[in-house]
């Protein structure tokens, strides 16, 4: 598709019209390109899509059933206004939102740390580590839920934020960490001994110049780990049961979903709020967004 | 690779760094300062966080997969044994790998493709355009498939809605085993692809624009190129990216679980939704830590070329 119509002009022995047809099918390709991406857009935006317009529709538009569900007939607020007095989702907000914080401090300062041990200084064994820690990264919650179960289990934590402020590092930590390891590698080496000659300590080096310098990485990490927090679902699911510890993701579906069948505007609603967060961090800060989703196949 | 090169050095550093002034003796106070001991005590807090619950986890699902029911008595592979003999979990088996594989297959060709519409378009106009195909990808999976969900909705689909205003009938999304397969499928391919999408335009964007150009002088067609520029150029991206979408889609939860919870007939369940129902809903916490541990060989064999890809992608970067 892409080079197609580039090189198709380029027959031998024709050299006056080549130019011309080239031009023409070069513009021919580019159109195709839009249109073609244009459909992706719409096809993937159709849930995002679908679930705005169903939040501004009442129940009783809803259940009518009556014209072209894609459109709302009669916009209004009243979901939107509804959740933000609605004393559960509140919690539901505030528990996620106190848990990501807890979980992206945690998750830079122990990452950072590591990824400055190991890249920077090394020790018997570091590169093994580094390794490791990749690996780790490959390691998926749903293969540990349940040994966790127990572990969190034996540490009362069951039902409790503070279980889920403990496990969540286990998710966000490795990739960080191989992301920071990545930044610290590339910062020149001259750097340090320089520190060192003024009589830097370690700390002081990695506090006033790798975190200044590498600050992209910085932000990719912890954009990184606020998605991971925000977004995780097996965990809560498993550990949490009652309304006042739950996040947004398991909160919304347990309580809104079995209350009210026909309650699907507040639902879309509280949906739209609930991934309004990650949404705005990606809109603002799409390039370190994008620099820390490829930096998974790659030292930085 | 690079952790090595600084190793080297190391030991040189430390004596000749003006930093460290004639200490006086002391052995613990040495060793304190040295710089292997401060890098080992940097990393200390991410050695125990992956120790305590990453590793003993893991050994332990091993131990715990090996006991009875109520955790009385100790009874080696038998819980395995048992769920290889139920026709339900063979149908686990078969469908993890069914919805993993042909998940990967489709996310990984349109991928490829819209990562070439991109490439082909002006530079200029590509932000706005990522920006817009990165949005299922962004927003939390357990939300998106929410919306799914509404949109499956037996009685209110609006999928349905356009198919009866082109004069099919409905279709039960999520209540008939295959087609409740196929959406669960088609949930995940529209989640990944945009993943796939960014790894391919980045990897496009640094394969060499003289290649295509001396392909073009030596008289190759743009399937050509595709052949023997790009496809080779993008080997190892490709390779990492399908092995590590490979995992995340066999160890997917959110989708199943919100959309079927495994229903209908447990046709759709995978091994993390039929784990957490035995396992956390049904409370027979050994059987579900099996269940899960059949995931590890797969996961093992996928992470070590992943591992491999990677370092070798590594080394091409640093060259």
């Amino acid at each position: 598709m892409s080079g197609a119509a580039t090189a198709a002009g380029a027959l031998p022995g024709r050299p006056r019209r080549r130019s011309r047809t080239l031009a023409s099918q070069r513009r021919w390709a580019l159109r195709a390109s839009y249109a073609a991406l244009g459909a992706f857009v719409v096809t993937f935006l159709v849930p995002p899509f679908y679930m705005l317009m169903t939040s501004l529709k009442t129940s009783a538009e809803i259940s009518a059933e009556r014209g072209n569900p894609w459109i709302v007939h009669h916009p209004t607020f009243a979901n939107y206004l509804y959740l933000l007095t609605y004393p559960n989702f509140r919690t539901y907000f505030l528990n996620t939102a106190e848990v990501t914080v807890l979980v992206v401090a945690i998750t830079m300062v122990v990452s950072v740390l590591a990824a400055f041990g190991l890249a920077r200084m090394g020790f018997w064994g570091s590169q093994i580590m580094a390794t490791g820690v990749f690996l780790t990264y490959l390691v998926p919650a749903s293969l540990l839920f349940i040994p966790l179960f127990q572990v969190i289990g034996r540490l009362r934590l069951i039902n409790n934020l503070w279980g889920l402020v403990l496990i969540y590092p286990t998710l966000s930590v490795p990739f960080c960490t191989w992301i920071m390891i990545g930044y610290f590698s590339s910062i020149p080496k001259e750097l340090d001994e320089a520190a060192l000659c003024d009589g830097a300590t370690y700390l002081q080096m990695l506090w006033r110049i790798f975190i200044p310098v590498a600050k992209p990485g910085i932000i990719a990490a912890m954009i990184f780990a606020f998605t991971v927090s925000w977004g995780q679902f097996l965990y809560p699911m498993a550990y949490l049961y009652t309304s006042n510890q739950m996040v947004l993701t398991v909160g919304i579906i347990s309580d809104l979903v079995r209350a009210d069948v026909f309650a699907w505007g507040k639902i879309m609603a509280a949906n739209a709020l609930a991934a309004a967060p990650p949404v705005l961090v990606y809109v603002f800060l799409m390039d370190y967004y994008i620099a820390g989703l490829t930096a998974g196949a790659t030292k930085g | 690779m690079d952790v090595r090169h600084e190793l080297a050095g190391e030991h040189d550093a430390v004596r000749a760094g003006p930093g460290a002034p004639a200490r006086p003796a002391g052995g613990l106070r040495r060793l304190l300062r040295r710089r292997s001991t401060i890098a080992f005590l940097m990393c200390l807090p991410l050695t125990l966080l992956i120790a305590g619950l990453v590793v003993y986890p893991a050994f332990y699902a091993i131990y715990l997969s090996m006991l009875n029911r109520h955790m009385t008595a100790f009874v080696g592979l038998g819980n395995f044994a048992f769920l290889l003999r139920r026709p339900t979990f063979q149908m686990v088996i078969f469908q993890s790998c069914l919805f993993a594989v042909t998940a990967v297959v489709f996310k990984a060709l349109i991928g490829f493709v819209v990562a070439h519409l991109m490439h082909n378009i002006p530079g200029r106009h590509q932000r706005i355009w990522r920006g817009l195909l990165l949005v299922p990808w962004v927003i939390p999976l357990a939300l998106s498939t929410l919306t799914w969900w509404w949109l499956f909705d037996p009685s209110y689909s609006a999928f349905n809605w356009l198919l009866n205003r082109l004069g099919i009938g409905s279709v039960p999304w999520l209540g008939e085993g295959w087609i409740a397969r196929f959406s669960t499928i088609a949930v995940n391919v529209w989640y990944g692809t945009p993943f796939f999408m960014v790894m391919y335009l980045a990897a496009l964007k640094s394969v060499p624009e003289e290649l295509y150009e001396s392909a073009a002088i030596d008289g190759a067609g743009p399937a050509q190129k595709l052949v023997y520029v790009t496809l080779p150029m993008l080997r190892n991206i490709i390779a990492i990216t399908v092995l590590f979408s490979l995992i995340v889609t066999f160890a997917d939860f959110d989708i199943v679980r919100i959309l079927t919870a495994g229903g209908p007939q447990d046709m759709t369940h995978v091994f993390a939704t039929y784990a957490f129902q035995v396992g956390i809903q049904s409370g027979d916490v050994p059987l579900g830590a099996a269940v899960s541990l059949f995931m590890l060989p797969i996961l093992a064999v996928a992470a070590f070329f992943v591992l491999r890809g990677v370092s070798r992608r590594s080394r091409e970067v640093a060259v």
